[in-house]
């Protein structure tokens, strides 16, 4: 089937089997592998991408799905004025290491960001419960993130 | 030549050393550019995947093979038959496994088979397509089905060993045990028979997945060049030592280039999936990548369950007198590292105290479950927590506090750990001083609420073999050659960092990159904690000899002065005048310039076996607070407290992110993750059913304390860290939920666990 929508900003139309996941289509098809494929059931969020700004689980997210609307893997989000701030927090923190997780855990944050929800630890605690990280004890991720949001309601 | 030593050489240049550098590869792997095995397409390449057993143990009678065969798309179909040319067994420690099962299966999870297709959808239906079948044989699931008498055996053959188990002559297997660790000193039975306490218990230790994000991944291109793989291992050299025998080829003619690792934490050590992808690739005459999925990779590896009954002996004041342990690690249906592991536990088994009398029989044991080898502390993490446990116990029998016991008994630096190894080499009380503190020790407890801290040692560093090589390049920018992965720990900036140091000029100026053994200098491994120590040992002496080439460079410009030539900030100094190094690599090589090579190493002094080791005694130590709910069962750490004892930190903020990761992990290891195993069959193979922390999980407060006392075998005096806090945390937890009340003797915590335990204590007269 074909599909039309919006792929970092660019207009794309895309010939995709009804069945296939958007990771798929996203890490096989176009080349962008910054989305990681790790548990396929969406638990761990590390093939995180935003479809209309929301953060989602490409793994377990039909590409049929995409038709008709926006979708911003890193390599497009890396691209945009938002991608700055996050990134100096993160590599002030060294709030990752080996940085499998990092590209979906950057694109929830954003999101997050965007909608506000972050306003305290709690908050953050309770948001980021999709995005596993085994590497950092994510001490430093809230002391990163923790700083983002507080620059936000500054 | 300069008569000036480098090591000496003052400089009043940048500091290089000790300071939180910004992580080198920050950006590429925010930008998500950072590439992993599966990100990579060679040309031509296949998609493999693997069939595995559906059973624990049987016998296979047939495998057909036609009807995958006939679906387009399908290149190659791999099985047993496949290797009649070559040896098809490997092992690093013992030469037990097969490339694939031959005749006979020995855990559900076994590669049976293998298909390589034009795309991974078509493999997967291939598979599907593959008829075997087996007859079913009787099987031992449980450790304690293994030692039975009679049991059935997993391997009944005699045992090869393998080329770097490392551990001296290894004893003949007897039944399903296949490597024995055994310490017997002091007189043990009349101790126990003249003590004024003794405690004696059993204590159960799960199977964990180290659950590394990235999976065990791979690309295999066999071809008149020789064989190159692209994979995601920790020991880039070993496995291509373990390629080179398995398919008879010159060890110049395997070429592993490892990318970034998605984590590692042991998973990736040694050799996996390896032998499969390239008989695979070999058959196909065309490159094959296998990715596993989580399920797959958890039968590919995982953390050995354990059992120990541990005696503990000591006199009415607290002082320690002896422990006796036996204790048997579940090293599934091939050996893996269960060997190192056992001797590792065997080592950590005793506790770093003054004993009279220890006696240690520990058991690596077949089973028919998936293979069991390396994750984060191994042997530390298994044993630390019943010893201290028991130190604890005898602590609150004589009357005296945690933190006195530990003072009064502990090893001092110099001491002998175990007979002829390595004496101690670190302040242990100290350290339990601080970590104390740091927790919070003399605060007021709320009720509900209890602490712990626990103290060990983990023979770290491995085999002492490591090379490096330094160029600097004609723009004064330098490149540090390494055989070390990047498996997220930031070896990468920190040997840029001792580079930097070495050669007076900003650390931003070096790179590292990955390791390709084509033209990366060897290195044994990267895991034990053995990196910035050993790998980091040898960038800091081949930085030296780039040092002493400027020098001497330097000296042709001020001939006669060497004393007073100093090196800083990227330039020779004498006096005012200063040459920068691109300007003396041009004065060398004139106008098109060259290339400054520097090369270092280290090798053991005497054998390198592990009885002599180790290279440095890791300091395992942790300290925590929980809380009980007494209704429900449920535990909630509270606050937790490390000691990075790292002799000198590279790169502090990396540090203090090795303790945290460390403490986190041990947190899911001690409260709730667990491989369910039934008649060999893991019951929960997924993310969903088998939990590792998230963010909602981590303390309110955790704390690091980095201890510089300068005493490590590495460079400036650094010793590695990242794994003790694992089994400094685990034993944290146990101690503390102790002292809220509810002693516990299985791993993990459970909610169920605990509040059946609290159950059983409520029943036990006062």
């Amino acid at each position: 089937m074909r599909i039309a929508l919006q792929l970092n900003g660019e207009q794309t139309s895309l010939d995709i089997e009804p069945q296939e996941f958007l990771l798929d289509v996203l890490r096989d098809d176009l080349g962008l592998t910054g989305a990681k494929r790790s548990c396929d059931t969406q638990v761990c969020g590390t093939c995180t991408v935003l479809v209309d700004g929301a953060p989602v689980s490409a793994c377990t997210y039909l590409a049929a799905e995409t038709d008709g609307r926006a979708v911003t893997t890193i390599e497009g989000f890396r691209e945009t004025p938002a991608f700055e701030p996050i990134a100096a927090a993160f590599t002030r923190h060294a709030a990752l290491q080996c940085g499998f997780c990092t590209p979906g855990m950057v694109l929830t944050i954003h999101a997050l960001l965007e909608d506000g929800d972050l306003t305290d630890e709690a908050s953050i605690r309770h948001s980021l419960a999709g995005n596993l990280c085994r590497c950092t004890g994510y001490r430093a991720i809230l002391d990163a993130v923790g700083e983002l949001a507080s620059e936000r309601t500054a | 030549m300069a008569t000036i030593s480098p090591r000496n050489a003052r400089t009043r240049s940048a500091p290089q050393v000790g300071r939180s550098m910004a992580r080198a590869d920050a950006a590429e792997k925010l930008r998500g550019d950072a590439q992993y095995v599966g990100d990579l397409v060679v040309p031509r390449m296949l998609h493999g995947k693997v069939l595995r057993s559906p059973y624990a143990h049987a016998r296979i009678v047939s495998i057909d093979t036609s009807a995958a065969d006939a679906m387009p798309g399908v290149v190659a179909i791999l099985s047993g038959a496949d290797l009649l040319d070559i040896d098809p067994y490997y092992g690093h420690a013992i030469k037990d496994r097969p490339i694939v099962a031959i005749d006979r299966v020995r855990f559900a999870g076994e590669p049976v088979a293998a298909v390589a297709a034009t795309d991974e959808a078509t493999a997967e239906a291939a598979v599907a397509a593959i008829v075997v079948e087996y007859r079913e044989l009787p099987m031992v699931g449980t450790l304690e089905e293994a030692l039975a008498p009679g049991a059935v055996l997993v391997h009944d053959g005699p045992l090869r060993p393998g080329d770097f188990h490392g551990l001296g002559t290894l004893p003949e297997r007897d039944g399903n045990v296949c490597y024995r660790y055994v310490i017997d000193r002091g007189e043990l039975d009349g101790t126990f028979a003249a003590a004024d306490i003794v405690v004696d218990e059993e204590y159960v230790f799960p199977s964990v997945y180290q659950y590394a994000m990235e999976t065990h991944s791979v690309v295999a291109q066999v071809d008149s060049d020789g064989i190159t793989i692209w994979a995601s291992c920790q020991h880039p050299f070993l496995v291509r030592a373990e390629i080179a025998a398995l398919f008879a080829v010159p060890l110049g003619r395997v070429r592993i280039i490892v990318p970034y690792l998605g984590g590692g934490f042991g998973s990736k050590s040694y050799t996996k999936m390896e032998p499969i992808t390239v008989a695979l690739a070999r058959k196909a005459g065309r490159p094959v990548r296998i990715v596993n999925r989580v399920d797959e990779s958890m039968v590919t590896t995982r953390r050995h369950n354990m059992t120990v009954r541990m005696r503990t002996a000591a006199t009415s004041d607290g002082r320690l007198l002896a422990r006796d342990v036996l204790a048997s690690f579940d090293t599934g249906a091939y050996a893996d590292n269960g060997p190192r592991v056992t001797a590792t536990g065997g080592d950590a088994a005793p506790g770093p105290y003054r004993w009279s009398a220890v006696r240690v029989d520990a058991a690596c044991v077949y089973t028919n479950t998936a293979p069991s080898g390396s994750y984060r502390a191994f042997g530390a993490a298994h044993l630390q927590w019943a010893g201290e446990l028991q130190v604890d116990e005898i602590a609150r029998r004589a009357g005296i506090d945690p933190i006195e016991i530990r003072r009064l008994n502990l090893l001092r630096p110099g001491e002998q750990v175990r007979p002829g190894g390595k004496p101690l080499d670190a302040d242990l009380v100290g350290d339990v001083e601080k970590v104390a503190e740091a927790l919070g020790w003399s605060r007021e407890k709320d009720p509900g609420t209890g602490r712990g801290v626990s103290v060990g040692l983990l023979a770290a560093g491995a085999h002492p073999v490591s090379s490096a090589v330094v160029r600097m390049e004609a723009d004064g920018l330098a490149v540090v050659l390494v055989g070390s992965t990047e498996v997220g720990q930031g070896q990468r900036t920190a040997f840029a960092q001792i580079a930097g140091e070495v050669l007076a000029m900003p650390a931003e100026r070096i790179t590292c990159q990955g390791t390709d053994t084509r033209y990366t200098p060897y290195d044994r491994s990267t895991g034990a904690s053995r990196s910035t120590t050993l790998a980091g040992l040898a960038v800091q002496r081949a930085a030296e000899a780039v040092r002493v080439d400027l020098l001497d460079i330097a000296a042709t410009v001020w001939p006669g002065d060497l004393a007073a030539i100093e090196l800083r900030d990227g330039a020779a100094w004498h006096g005012e005048e200063s040459r920068t190094y691109p300007e003396l690599i041009a004065k060398r090589f004139g106008l098109s310039g060259g290339q400054l090579i520097g090369e270092g190493g280290v090798h053991p002094d005497g054998t390198g076996s592990y009885a002599e080791g180790p290279v440095f005694w890791e300091v395992c130590i942790g300290a925590a607070e929980v809380h009980v709910d007494r209704e429900t069962g449920q535990i909630a750490v509270r606050r937790t407290a490390t000691v990075a004892d790292v002799g000198r930190a590279i790169n502090p903020q990396l540090v203090e992110r090795q303790d945290e990761g460390a403490t986190m992990q041990g947190i899911g290891n001690a409260l709730f993750e667990e491989m369910l195993f039934a008649d060999g069959q893991l019951l929960n193979d997924n993310l969903l059913e088998y939990r590792i922390p998230t963010i909602e999980d981590l303390p309110t407060h955790s704390s690091c304390v980095i201890v510089e006392n300068e005493d490590g075998p590495g460079p400036f005096g650094a010793k590695g860290c990242g794994e003790g806090a694992f089994a400094g945390i685990v034993g944290a937890i146990a101690t503390a939920v102790a002292d809220a009340g509810v002693p516990m003797t299985e791993l993990p915590f459970t909610p169920e666990r605990v509040w059946r335990r609290i159950q059983e204590l409520e029943k036990e007269p006062a």
